[in-house]
């Protein structure tokens, strides 16, 4: 049924749902937790499913801490790809700055092949810095770092054989890289928070942009979205397509889904607070958070209705829900795919179809 | 009389602050870390009316300055820019950009302290540095309004301390002034009135 309602949409402006994992650790019906092993295969199955029910893109983050199991998301993504037909594969995100652009390229190609031509590549700076000490990256170099390594990935993009130089690799000369992909060009966007600067950078290479909306009111990422628009004119760049991305919980009914999505948002909250020095989360943060904020919290309906308020807000075509934060049971987890794939995709269309 | 804001910063938390003190009815000059040509046309879109110029400047035509760069860049504020000032910090030593606390600040004493003995010539206030930057827009209400959050303030000078009170007052926040600036502790990661959004009772509880 939802892949019926995606064919007969496409001749409108497509808007493309998503759903992003950062493959954090479920648990079984006794409350056990699943291996890092088992908590892979879960997300492998969810991306099968999600396929299956027309979902258009599976998003896997890249972290490398104890509470998510993903932390080489290409290898996930490959293993995705061989197992499904028609979902984009992508990251949330790519942390480029502690990584090297040419593998980085090379990864993508392979999962591009793999695919038949469904990677995408999302970059940024990713919330967690746990890859810098990992990998050997002074944070303190962190805009060095992603500057100068997003200047060298986007030269890779041509496909041609690249000459660059900078502080923080060593330089090529005439290097081509493969596998080169068959359209040409791979798919890749960027992360971007509250940072103007970011906006602005995307803007200046040219890659879409998604909103990592993860606190607050989406409303307040307006301003952004024309600053990114004025940013394209002005440099002469495409205006593409905004996309958002923003935490959610889905369940049959309304209080089912908050009183899981708040035990399992303050698992999650707390874990990381407690390395930042945050206050434990209060459930007064979490309501504002689903009634104003950007937690897409309830029955179908009611986050259809959010989702549709955003879009139409930021005119947005683009909508990525993180699922499955804390430890959500497994069978939990894929209802809530499957909920997000037959009946909020095709009730936001429906609304936006409407007005 | 504060008329001119200026703000060292135009990251997420300069521009949301430009927002504010623009709604308030401030003149705001706000810099980045390099040509002003850079945020300009951030500036212009995000904070309509504020005005982008060079770090130097912003410090000298500000009759009060906040600092909002990332802690670990002190060194690069421009200190003699900022002589006889009232400056306020809304800094925080933040590991995931400033990495470890020690290599930028002395164990024993608190961030706030740690800038004042930087600026020996300017007079620090700590302030608007507990909340997030979103909640900082979200959250910004007129005096008197339901639900106001409010900004703690920590300051030697007690005629500063309500100079910031004032301002943080018509940037949409109740004031709750903690004491003097080593009380500025309390503010910092990882204790109580760090991460606050909270009402200004309720974070009187928590800062004592
Ligand atoms: N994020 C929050 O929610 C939050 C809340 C409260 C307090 N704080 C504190 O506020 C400060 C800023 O945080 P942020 O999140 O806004 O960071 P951010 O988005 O990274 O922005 C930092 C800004 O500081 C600029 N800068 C660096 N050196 C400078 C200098 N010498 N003079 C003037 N500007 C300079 C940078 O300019 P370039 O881009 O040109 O380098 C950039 O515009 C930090 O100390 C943080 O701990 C943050």
């Amino acid at each position: 049924m939802a892949a019926e309602g995606a064919k007969t949409t496409k001749e409108e402006k497509k808007i493309l749902f998503g759903l992003d994992t950062f493959g954090d650790i479920p648990v079984d019906k006794d409350g056990k937790k699943f291996t890092h092993a088992a908590a892979i295969r879960q997300v492998v199955e969810e991306a099968i499913l999600a396929d299956k029910l027309g979902v258009d893109s599976i998003g896997v983050g890249e972290h490398h801490r104890e509470d998510f199991s993903i932390s080489s998301p290409e290898t996930v993504l490959a293993g995705i790809a061989t197992r499904t037909k028609n979902i984009k594969l992508a990251t949330a995100v790519t942390v480029l700055s502690s990584d090297d652009p040419v593998r980085v390229f090379e990864r993508f190609a392979t999962l591009d092949a793999l695919s038949n031509g469904r990677a995408q590549v999302i970059l940024g700076r990713g919330s967690f810095t746990e890859s810098f000490p990992l990998f050997g990256y002074d944070l303190r170099d962190y805009n060095e770092l992603f500057e100068e390594k997003v200047e060298l990935f986007h030269k890779l993009l041509d496909e041609k054989p690249v000459t660059w130089e900078g502080e923080t690799r060593a330089a090529l000369k005439d290097a081509d890289v493969f596998p080169k992909t068959e359209s040409g060009r791979l798919d890749v966007a960027i992360g971007v928070g509250g940072s103007p600067e970011s906006v602005i950078r995307a803007a200046r290479y040219g890659f879409q942009i998604v909103f990592a909306i993860i606190g607050g009111a989406p409303e307040r990422f307006a301003p952004y979205v024309e600053l990114y628009r004025h940013a394209a004119e002005d440099l002469g760049t495409p205006v593409l397509p905004i996309g958002v991305h923003s935490p959610g919980f889905i369940a049959e009914t309304d209080e089912e889904a908050m009183e899981m999505a708040w035990s399992n948002f303050k698992t999650l909250w707390d874990a990381v607070g407690k390395s930042r020095g945050w206050p434990p989360y209060s459930y007064d943060q979490f309501k504002y958070e689903v009634a104003e904020g950007s937690l897409y919290v309830g029955s179908p309906e009611t986050v259809a209705q959010k989702i549709v308020k955003t879009i139409k807000t930021l005119g947005a075509e683009r909508f990525d829900m993180v699922y499955g934060g804390g430890n959500v049971p497994a069978d939990v987890r894929l209802k809530m795919v499957e909920l997000y794939g037959k009946e909020v995709i095709p009730r936001v269309r429906e609304l936006l179809k409407e007005s | 009389m504060i008329k001119t804001i200026g703000i060292l910063g135009a990251g997420k938390v300069g521009v949301t602050l430009a927002q504010l003190a623009r709604k308030a009815g401030y003149e705001v000059v706000i810099a980045g870390s390099g040509d002003p040509a850079k945020i300009a046309l951030s500036i212009k879109v995000l904070a309509p009316g504020a005005h982008a110029v060079a770090k130097e400047e912003a410090a000298l035509r500000g009759d009060i300055v906040i600092l909002a760069l990332p802690l670990s860049k002190y060194a690069t504020i421009p200190k003699d820019a900022l002589k006889g000032k009232l400056v306020i910090d809304s800094m925080n030593h933040w590991h995931e950009v400033d990495g470890p606390r020690e290599d930028t600040i002395p164990e024993d004493i608190t961030s706030s302290e740690h800038l004042q003995s930087f600026l020996p010539e300017s007079r620090v206030v700590k302030a608007l540095s507990h909340m997030g930057y979103h909640e900082l827009h979200d959250h910004a209400k007129p005096k008197g309004s339901d639900g106001r959050k409010a900004i703690a303030i920590a300051g030697d000078i007690k005629e500063d301390t309500e100079t910031v009170a004032h301002l943080v007052n018509t940037l949409g926040f109740d004031p709750l002034i903690i004491g003097v600036l080593k009380k500025g502790r309390q503010l910092e990661p990882g204790n109580p009135g760090f991460g606050a959004s909270i009402s200004r009772e309720d974070l009187h509880l928590r800062t004592r």
